[in-house]
C-alpha cells in the first residue's frame, strides 16, 4: 500500500516536473500574435457544435462503462480532433466536468457516501491552487499547453495501469491531523450488508498532493478524478467507494474555483459549452443504464487506449509535428 | 440499517440547495442556448462567424470581437450569446451558496474550525468569481 502511494507521488512530481521543464523551450516558439484564422473546413457553422454533441454523447457512455469522468476524455480528444482553440476547450473541459459533478454531488452526499468533512479541507487546498493552474495555464502559449497536456495524459495512462485500489485500505491509527479535524464516517455497505466504519491517515501528505492536483485541474480543465481517488483511497485510506464519491463531489468545488477564472478571462463560448454540456449529461444516463446490464471490462482498454491516443495527438500537436 | 442515517445535517442541507441550484442552472442553460440558437435574441458575434473565431487564442478573440473580460458581459446579457453566461454563472455560483447555507449550521454546532474553513472558502470562490484576477494571457 505505501509502495503504490509512493509510485503515485512520484507519478504525479514526475508529470508535474515534465510540464515545467517544457516551458521555456515551448515559450520561445510560440509566434508573437496570432492572425485571425480563416477556417478551412467545408462543414457549415452548426456541424462542428452538432458533431461536438454527438461525440460528447457517446464520451458521457464511454466514461461511466471506463469508470472515468467526462472531463479526463473531453480535453484531449476535443482539442486534438477538433478546430477549437485549446483556451476554449479547456473553459468547456471544466464546466463539463463542473455540470457532471453537481448533478452527481446531492445524491452522493444524501447517501453519505460522499463526506463533507473529508471534502473541506480538500477542496479548499486544491480549490486555490486550481486558481492558480488556471491562470497559468491561460498564459501559457498554446504549444506549450499541448505538449503539457500530452505529457500528462500519458502520466494519466500509466496511473490508470499501474495504481491498484483498495476497497477497504487498512488504517491502523488516524494521524494527529485528521484526529483534530474529526475526519472519519460511517456508511452502509448493501453487498456486505453492514456498516462500514472508516478513518483516514497521512493527511498531510494527501493535502499537499492535492496542492499539485489542484494546480493540474486548473491548468488543463481535465477534472482531476484520475487523481483525486488514487490519494484518498490509497494514500489516505478512504474507503474505495467514499474515495470515489468524495472525489466526484470535491470536482464540484475545485472546478468551481478555475471555471471562474476561464469564465471571467473570456475563454468560455456558450456554443462549445451547452452542446458539450448536454451531450455528455444525456451519454452519462444511457451509460449508467447499459452499466446495470453489464459491465464490460473491455471499456475500460479502450478508454486507457483512446487517452494514449489523444495524449500523443497533443503532445505531437505541441512539438508541431501532427498539427 | 439506513444508509441515509449517515449523512449529517449540513451535509444534508449542502445537498437539498445543490439539487436545487443545479436543477435550475441546467434548465437556465438549455433555455437561453435554445433562445441563442433560434436567434430570438441577437447575437453579439453572429453564429455563422464563430467558426473564424474558435480556433483564436482567446486573447485575440476577445481583440477581434472587442469583448471585455470579467463580468462586462452583464452589460451584454441582452445578446443571444451572452444571455447563455446567466446560467454558466449561476452554475459556477452554486458550490458558493452551498458553503454559506452550511456556515451557520457549523457554527451553531460548534463545529468552529469547519465553520472558518468553510468561510475560507467562500472567500477563495469569491475572489475567483470577482474577476479580479486576470491572467496574463499569451
Amino acid at each position: 500500500m505505501l509502495k503504490q502511494c509512493f509510485k503515485f507521488a512520484i507519478l504525479l512530481i514526475v508529470i508535474a516536473c515534465f510540464f515545467v521543464i517544457t516551458l521555456p523551450a515551448g515559450a520561445s516558439t510560440e509566434p508573437l500574435a496570432a492572425a485571425p484564422v480563416v477556417p478551412q473546413s467545408l462543414m457549415p457553422w452548426w456541424g462542428w457544435p452538432l458533431l461536438l454533441f454527438v461525440v460528447t454523447f457517446v464520451m458521457g457512455i464511454v466514461a461511466v462503462l471506463g469508470g472515468v469522468g467526462g472531463g479526463v476524455l473531453f480535453v484531449p480528444i476535443i482539442g486534438g480532433f477538433f478546430p477549437f482553440h485549446i483556451d476554449f476547450v479547456r473553459g468547456a473541459g471544466l464546466l463539463v466536468a463542473l455540470a457532471g459533478a453537481l448533478a452527481a454531488g446531492p445524491g452522493l452526499l444524501k447517501k453519505g457516501m460522499a463526506d463533507l468533512r473529508l471534502a473541506v479541507p480538500v477542496a479548499l487546498i486544491a480549490s486555490s491552487c486550481a486558481i492558480v493552474g488556471a491562470m497559468i495555464g491561460l498564459a501559457l502559449p498554446a504549444k506549450v499547453v499541448n505538449i503539457a497536456l500530452g505529457g500528462t495524459i500519458l502520466g494519466i495512462v500509466a496511473i490508470m495501469l499501474m495504481a491498484k485500489k483498495s476497497e477497504y485500505p487498512d488504517v491502523p491509527k488516524p494521524d494527529n491531523l485528521s484526529s483534530a479535524l474529526r475526519i472519519s464516517g460511517v456508511y452502509y455497505e448493501p453487498s456486505l450488508g453492514e456498516n462500514i466504519n472508516w478513518q483516514i491517515h497521512r493527511t498531510p501528505q494527501g493535502l499537499a498532493t492535492f496542492i499539485i492536483i489542484g494546480v493540474m485541474a486548473g491548468m488543463f480543465g481535465l477534472g482531476a478524478g484520475w487523481a483525486n481517488v488514487p490519494v484518498l483511497n490509497l494514500m489516505m485510506g478512504a474507503p474505495l467507494k467514499v474515495s470515489v464519491a468524495t472525489s466526484k463531489f470535491l470536482l464540484s468545488i475545485t472546478d468551481t474555483s478555475a471555471a471562474w477564472i476561464y469564465v471571467n478571462n473570456g475563454a468560455v463560448l456558450p456554443m462549445m459549452v451547452v452542446p458539450s454540456i448536454i451531450g455528455i449529461m444525456l451519454g452519462s444516463i444511457v451509460g449508467v443504464k447499459i452499466l446495470a446490464k453489464t459491465k464490460p471490462a473491455a471499456i475500460r482498454y479502450m478508454v486507457i487506449g483512446l487517452l494514449l491516443f489523444a495524449g500523443l495527438r497533443a503532445l505531437l500537436k505541441g512539438l508541431g509535428i501532427w498539427n | 440499517m439506513s444508509d441515509k442515517l449517515k449523512a449529517t445535517e449540513e451535509q444534508l442541507a449542502y445537498a437539498r440547495l445543490l439539487d436545487k441550484g443545479m436543477k435550475l442552472g441546467l434548465l437556465m442553460l438549455v433555455i437561453s442556448f435554445a433562445i441563442y440558437v433560434f436567434g430570438i435574441f441577437t447575437p453579439h458575434v453572429p453564429v455563422s462567424d464563430l467558426p473564424a473565431y474558435w480556433s483564436m487564442p482567446v486573447k485575440d478573440y476577445l481583440k477581434a470581437t472587442d469583448i471585455h473580460t470579467g463580468w462586462s458581459w452583464l452589460h451584454m446579457v441582452g445578446k443571444g450569446d451572452f444571455l447563455n453566461f446567466v446560467g454558466i454563472a449561476f452554475l459556477s455560483a452554486v458550490t458558493i451558496f452551498c458553503y454559506i447555507r452550511i456556515i451557520p449550521i457549523l457554527f451553531r454546532k460548534k463545529d468552529s474550525v469547519y465553520g472558518i474553513l468553510a468561510i475560507i472558502e467562500v472567500l477563495v470562490l469569491v475572489l475567483a468569481a470577482s474577476g479580479i484576477l486576470k491572467s496574463g494571457g499569451h
